[in-house]
């Protein structure tokens, strides 16, 4: 297998490998919370601050697990730490600011249930990335996150304001502005090397 | 989230009513909109889209079924790790079991069955449907609702290969002149043929509401 560099790494999963965009990982707040940027700015950045976690727990969980052959514990621990990682941050989040903890409703909780977190665990393990490989996986991937959040809600907040037709409205549209906006990330495809 | 359906009292068996639930009336692709990540990363083909929407329906209905039978021993604090841990142990399962059926199989849905720990169906059913309910009407409404699943996720995957590749379950449809769509099989393919089922299903309600209320278009699907 070819080792990656960092750089490409870095360049693959926030452009031409977008998690939500090209893997569809964390669909749910993808769909659920980008009706303003607001929002869907601030559950970016949480998200990969848990995403962060998740990665450097998962490498640590694996280095442990491998010697004493319980590889089919993995799952369960994984999701164990995101767990705890995603009640520190509400715990955070609810103290700092508790008007955005509000905004972010279920959806902050849920993120526990997010693909894009355990999905970065399991796909780092996956392709054996070393140590600096998983963290700049997890950091590009929660960049690319934030990005596919940001610019779906943008995208949304100038359609509420344009004429739709009523059957269009809803989860329809956003699933069609979401493939023109994946069908633009295609473009990028070969730009990390 | 809306799931908390009116319980009827009229004529058919209320057991039939929690297993037809989830086929059509509350279908967790379509209307319930839940699961959506291994809705479009795995339905490239239909075979892929069965297989997955098996294995899901496999860990729903038995992990709804150990967390309706644990319902009363559960402390409440710390319930969501609870349903976590026993989804994420029938997900193991399912995952070591399709490793030694088919491991072509296993390769092509790759790190997505274990992804079903994040299925937001899964833990939304157990959170909203078996710690309530004893465990028959919970298991049999979460196999309805995993059967639904599978059904949304075929017709979605059914799509994507016809036009994608212009076969369906691997059988040649149009001979060797086909041009295939090959932006179907790719990402974008997933959100277009999820959006346009979706848009179809907006105007047949909205055909519906109009027929039965004399109502517009308007307000049919708003939601999100």
């Amino acid at each position: 297998m070819v080792r990656e560099s960092l750089g490409q790494i870095l360049v693959n999963t926030i452009l031409s490998g977008n998690f939500v965009l090209a893997m569809f990982l964390g669909m749910c707040p993808f769909l659920g919370v980008t009706h303003s940027v607001s929002v869907a700015f601030p559950l970016g950045l949480a998200t990969t601050f848990v995403i962060a976690i998740a990665s450097l727990s998962a490498y640590l969980l694996n280095m442990l697990l491998g010697p004493l052959h319980l590889e089919f514990l993995r799952l369960i621990c994984y999701i164990v730490v995101i767990a705890a990682a995603v009640q520190l941050v509400e715990m955070f989040v609810k103290k700092q600011s508790p008007s955005l903890f509000r905004a972010l409703g279920i959806y902050l909780p849920l993120i526990t249930t997010n693909c894009a977190v355990l999905g970065v665990a399991l796909f780092q393990t996956a392709r054996d990335y070393d140590f600096l490989q998983s963290i700049t996986f997890a950091l590009g991937g929660g960049a690319g996150f934030t990005l596919a959040l940001t610019l779906l809600a943008s995208v949304r907040e100038r359609v509420n304001l344009s004429n739709v037709p009523g059957v269009l409205t809803g989860t329809a549209m956003t699933l069609m502005l979401a493939g023109v906006l994946s069908l633009a990330f295609m473009g990028f495809a070969g730009i990390g090397g | 989230m809306s799931a908390q359906g009116s319980v009827s009292t009229s004529t058919p068996p209320r057991n039939m009513q929690e297993f037809m639930e989830g086929i059509w009336e509350r279908n967790p692709v379509f209307v319930m909109v839940l699961g959506m990540c291994p809705t479009m990363a795995v339905t490239v083909s239909a075979i892929n889209s069965i297989s997955m929407g098996l294995a899901t329906t496999f860990v729903l209905a038995a992990s709804c079924w150990l967390v309706s039978v644990m319902r009363h021993m559960i402390p409440k604090e710390v319930r969501i790790a609870t349903y976590i841990v026993i989804i994420a142990t029938f997900v193991t399962v399912v995952e070591y079991a399709i490793q030694a059926i088919s491991l072509e199989l296993s390769e092509a849905l790759g790190a997505y069955i274990e992804l079903i720990v994040a299925n937001c169906l899964v833990l939304g059913r157990a959170e909203a449907h078996a710690a309530k309910n004893p465990p028959l009407a919970s298991t049999l409404n979460a196999t309805g609702m995993g059967l639904g699943f599978t059904v949304g996720l075929t017709m979605i995957g059914g799509v994507r290969e016809i036009l994608g590749n212009g076969t369906l379950l691997g059988i040649s449809l149009f001979g060797s002149n086909f041009q295939p769509w090959v932006v179907m099989v790719l990402p974008p393919g997933g959100f277009f043929v999820m959006g346009g089922w979706l848009l179809l299903f907006a105007i047949y309600r909205a055909r519906k509401d109009r027929g039965d209320t004399g109502l517009t278009a308007q307000g049919a699907s708003h939601g999100a």
